[in-house]
């Protein structure tokens, strides 16, 4: 698993731009799922047969980027973000372009933090004019965070593990089931961060019976953290709501009772702000039930997000044993 | 001319009528088929005997402007903003009221009336009002109504050295563009989707690209120029009289790469001068049409404008006729090579 | 069916937007076994748990209308338990200022009463007062030791806003979720009136969850029913000191019928020729945008639906204290039945004339 998350997190693929990770995932998984599609979105569709319940399941692969809107006469890009990302985490933050040009984000002079927004930063290639700058980069290039993998035992540290652990686990258990009772459509989704457009295309395709999204959480385990209840180490989260879902009853039922007859550590999950692909799913046609099982991250959107692999774990036991339950609603 | 008279009919989200009628006039007979769905989109069809993916153009009818939300005793009307309107730019400005084209003037208190410190805050739309010339609001409810949409009194024409002010220029001139390339015959059936209540979130694209469903779509907007002080030139997003504008990203889509690529090499092979919107924000119709059932590519194609959503905007006449070419150009080469993957 | 009784036994309930069953099953026991039952011809549930009532009309294809009031309320929802209290977020829009010093129910393993507790002012800052308390900031207080809280209360359990529904004078109501359970009442007028009415309109009438969180129910049940006409009823803003007078409308003189971006011009149009032909007493709203309803969901549903929004004036909405004039809740009912046997086939093809 360590492996696996180390290699998911260093392929750069923000919102949009999610070609490379695709690809390693489409290789991964070939040999352990039935049909391998791209829609048109560009979602990654793995379907496994198993039964009558049609299950969805989803990872995005999209991580939180900048875009490069202008190059400025001396060659200092100036850019947007792609997804969530705050002024104060990008300062003196370094990125890598797709083509593996190398930059650091600089500001302007401000009086005040308060001051700092995304128009006050700029990236900086080293190029010592604009036309250098353009041989390396042109308008519309897409970077994400550069920053390596930590392993720090039984946490591990690293860029994009929002949702490249979602990722993971949706990997590991497919390499890990052996009789599912559902057909499993195992989606890993595009452009989550900008609006979970790939999800809801997605689920309008598919039109499943249910769908459960792989996410990360935030946690209140450190200090004067914001209150809330999640923990690293106390295994799989099970989501009862965010800003963009309440988690279908009878779902939450279920991947309750699975853990619990699994002997799978569990917490609960509300989380105030933010959302998920089930989120999208839910309120797709005539309305889908779904859920969502988070991983515990720390540090979120920041380029050194951190998570404990004993809640990894649990969160693949976790969707294998849905996979393997006949789901009936 | 046709972008003035588009200009200058009034046409505030959800009150589009007037436009559609003109521009169902006008096109009739250039094309298969005329429809009008539940919220008021106008559709022609181009697609008899034509083979190959459906491509969908989208331009709106509607335009920002305010609404009649209330009649004092005194027979001053009190408005609300429909769509996005910086407030600033209402004040001492002269409107029409309703269908029947009611003239008022915008008015607030005279600055001799005014403590100095007043003048340093913008007026709020809740302190202005819009003034008939009735007398009591008896007087003013034989002419008007609690609901009214109220435009811009903007004689619209060209000026400068080529180019043209008017309001409601977002998105007449994308309408105007579509109404041009109705003129040609295209290998390739087409859908030209005349929106509206784009203003307010869209609404008219979500519910035309879903009765559409095409393979491709392609919106035709105007967006911001910030060619002008105190702007710097990276702030600007787009220029005047550099061409139509290509747009990477905004708010609301994601452009694949691969069309951008395409819109591109169409635009240099047949020597069409394009720009790249520089900017990330803002959100066109191609969210909603991107994001519809299965998901539709959808790429923006943009006549850069000054001053959008006040009064008068200002484009440059050349720009406009280039991003008609390059529209022609796309579609030609759609037509015989087929869509990029 | 005394309309009052309906009203408080709704409103009194447990319904915060995603745990709605509580309340949902008062409608759900009128249509299946009480007064209602004879007045539809199916009643289901859908995914999501909008309640979809069904009055069959006339005819191979007949009109379809949709009709939908929520039924969900604002709440709050336990994010932590610290110590032995509370820390919670909410369900909804909730101005903070109401909570303090809010008696609320928890709903854990059991319903437990708790308080929101305030700080007396004797351990406050000079500056304090001068500033709202934030939710962040605020606990709730069950009484209970941390152990015995532990084991009834879990992170995820709704919570809701302690208050009775209560009669004012001239049948005045004031109590908590009349956003929009008044309008859910209203529904249930519509189709007591229809009850002796054949009509050629098949009606289907949506109970929706999840309206106070953008709407959820609504964009699902009208994806499914694909209606040819719906309309949203709900709430707007009763007059009251402080509001411009186009802000707010009279108590008393009738539902409040919306023109504006979230209304089909013919809808409206004969949304007021009904209520003259009814002679009900109407106001008019306009509204400038599209968003804050039910409509805002129904209106673009798969190819566009032909939409209108009646409201029933309501002070102090989201407070615990929301108070109405039950005759225009009457009357609402009234003109929406009005409307529904002016619809024909005919008026239908004439909605794609724009």
């Amino acid at each position: 698993m360590k492996d696996l998350l180390r290699r998911l997190t260093s392929i750069p693929a923000p919102s949009g731009r999610e070609e490379q990770i695709r690809a390693f995932i489409q290789a991964e998984l070939k040999d352990y799922c039935d049909e391998l599609t791209v829609d048109t979105m560009g979602n990654l569709i793995a379907f496994k047969r198993g039964g009558k319940t049609k299950l969805q399941f989803a990872a995005h692969m999209d991580e939180i980027g900048v875009i490069v809107t202008a190059i400025d006469e001396q060659g200092f890009l100036r850019f947007s973000n792609i997804g969530g990302i705050r002024p104060h985490r990008l300062y003196a933050q370094r990125v890598r372009f797709q083509n593996g040009t190398m930059g650091v984000i600089g500001a302007e002079k401000i009086d005040d933090l308060k001051q700092l927004t995304l128009e006050k930063l700029y990236i900086d290639i080293g190029a010592t004019s604009a036309e250098e700058a353009k041989t390396k980069v042109a308008v519309g290039d897409i970077a994400s965070f550069d920053h390596g993998y930590l392993d720090l035992g039984q946490r591990v540290v690293a860029k994009a593990l929002d949702d490249r652990v979602g990722c993971a686990v949706l990997i590991e258990a497919l390499k890990r089931v052996t009789k599912p009772q559902n057909d499993l459509y195992c989606t890993f989704t595009v452009q989550e961060e900008v609006g979970l457009r790939g999800a809801k295309t997605a689920a309008f395709g598919l039109d499943p019976d249910l769908g459960i999204a792989l996410d990360v959480t935030a946690t209140g385990d450190t200090p004067e953290a914001p209150k809330l209840a999640m923990k690293l180490g106390q295994g799989a989260a099970i989501k009862v709501k965010d800003v963009s879902l309440i988690t279908h009853p009878q779902v939450k039922e279920l991947l309750t009772t699975l853990a619990e007859q699994n002997g799978i550590p569990h917490q609960f999950e509300v989380l105030p702000f933010g959302g998920t692909d089930a989120g999208a799913i839910h309120l797709t046609k005539a309305g889908i039930p779904a859920g969502v099982i988070s991983v515990p991250c720390r540090y979120l959107h920041s380029p050194s997000e951190m998570v404990d692999l004993n809640d990894v774990e649990a969160a693949v036991r976790l969707v294998v044993a849905t996979m393997e339950h006949p789901i009936t609603l | 001319m046709l972008l003035k008279e588009l200009s200058e009919l009034n046409g505030v989200s959800s009150g589009e009528t007037a436009v559609r009628h003109f521009i169902r006039n006008r096109i009739q007979g250039r094309v298969d088929r005329i429809q009008t769905d539940r919220l008021g989109n106008l559709i022609a069809r181009c697609d008899q005997g034509k083979k190959g993916p459906l491509v969908m153009l989208s331009a709106h009818m509607d335009e920002v402007g305010l609404m009649v939300v209330g009649i004092d005793a005194s027979g001053l009307l009190k408005i609300k903003t429909i769509g996005g309107i910086d407030e600033r730019v209402l004040i001492s400005k002269r409107v029409f009221v309703g269908p029947q084209r009611i003239p008022g003037v915008i008015g607030a208190k005279p600055i001799h009336l005014q403590e100095r410190e007043e003048r340093e805050r913008p007026v709020k739309t809740t302190g202005l009002f819009v003034d008939i010339g009735a007398t009591d609001r008896n007087d003013a409810e034989k002419d008007v109504k609690i609901g009214d949409l109220i435009a811009f009194d903007v004689q619209a024409g060209p000026f400068g050295d080529g180019l043209f002010k008017g309001k409601a220029l977002d998105d007449r001139a994308g309408c105007a563009v579509l109404m041009n390339l109705m003129e040609n015959e295209y290998d390739l059936p087409l859908a030209y989707a005349f929106t509206v209540q784009e203003e307010v979130g869209l609404r008219g694209a979500t519910v035309a690209a879903y009765g559409l469903n095409p393979d491709l779509a392609l919106v035709v907007e105007t967006t911001s120029a910030g060619d002008v002080p105190p702007l710097k030139k990276h702030q600007a997003s787009t220029r005047l009289g550099a061409g139509p504008a290509i747009s990477f990203m905004d708010r609301s889509v994601i452009v694949k790469p691969a069309l951008i690529e395409r819109l591109v090499a169409v635009a240099e092979e047949a020597g069409i001068p394009y720009q790249f919107r520089e900017s990330a924000s803002g959100g066109t119709e191609a969210g909603v049409i991107n994001q519809t059932r299965s998901g539709i590519p959808v790429a923006v194609i943009s006549i850069p404008c000054r001053y959008i959503h006040s009064p008068v905007g200002v484009l440059n006449l050349d720009d406009f006729a280039q991003t008609i070419k390059l529209i022609d150009a796309f579609l030609r080469n759609i037509a015989q090579r087929g869509l990029p993957v | 069916m005394q309309t009052e009784k309906l009203l408080k036994e709704l409103t009194d309930a447990v319904g915060p937007s995603g745990r709605e069953d509580r309340a949902a099953q008062i409608i759900l026991d009128f249509f299946s076994n009480g007064d209602g039952r004879c007045w539809i011809s199916e009643l289901r549930r859908d995914r999501l748990g909008n309640i979809i009532l069904r009055k069959a009309g006339q005819g191979e294809h007949p009109p379809r209308i949709m009709l939908a009031a929520h039924i969900d309320e604002i709440g709050l929802i336990v994010t932590a338990l610290e110590d032995g209290f509370i820390r919670f977020s909410t369900i909804g829009g909730i101005d903070q200022r109401v909570l303090l010093g809010q008696e609320v129910i928890v709903h854990g393993r059991e319903d437990l009463p708790g308080v929101i507790g305030a700080k007396p002012p004797h351990l406050q800052q000079a500056d304090e007062r001068n500033k709202a308390v934030k939710i962040e900031d605020m606990t709730i207080d069950l009484g209970l030791a941390p152990e015995r809280m532990a084991a009834l209360v879990r992170v995820g359990d709704p919570i809701t806003i302690k208050r009775s529904c209560g009669a004012l004078k001239n049948s005045f109501y004031a109590g908590k979720a009349m956003d929009d359970r008044a309008g859910v009442v209203a529904l249930v007028e519509c189709l007591r009136r229809l009850k002796d009415y054949n009509h050629e309109a098949e009606v289907l009438v949506v109970i929706t969850v999840q309206e106070e969180l953008g709407v959820r129910g609504a964009f699902v049940s009208s994806y499914g029913l694909n209606p040819d006409i719906g309309l949203a009823v709900d709430v707007t803003h009763g007059e009251m000191p402080g509001l411009a007078d186009y802000e707010g409308f009279k108590l008393g003189q009738g539902p409040v019928i919306v023109t504006g971006p979230p209304v089909h011009p013919l809808i409206f149009d004969k949304l007021k020729a009904a209520a003259e032909a009814g002679k009900v007493k109407y106001q008019v709203e306009a509204a400038e945008t599209p968003r804050g309803t039910d409509a805002y969901a129904i209106q673009i549903a798969q190819a566009g639906v032909a939409s209108g929004l009646v409201c029933i004036p309501l002070r102090y909405m989201h407070t615990s204290v929301e108070t109405l004039a039950l005759d225009d809740l009457k009357e609402t009912g009234r003109l929406l039945a009005e409307f529904i046997m002016q619809i024909d086939r005919a008026f239908l093809e004439g909605l794609e004339c724009y």
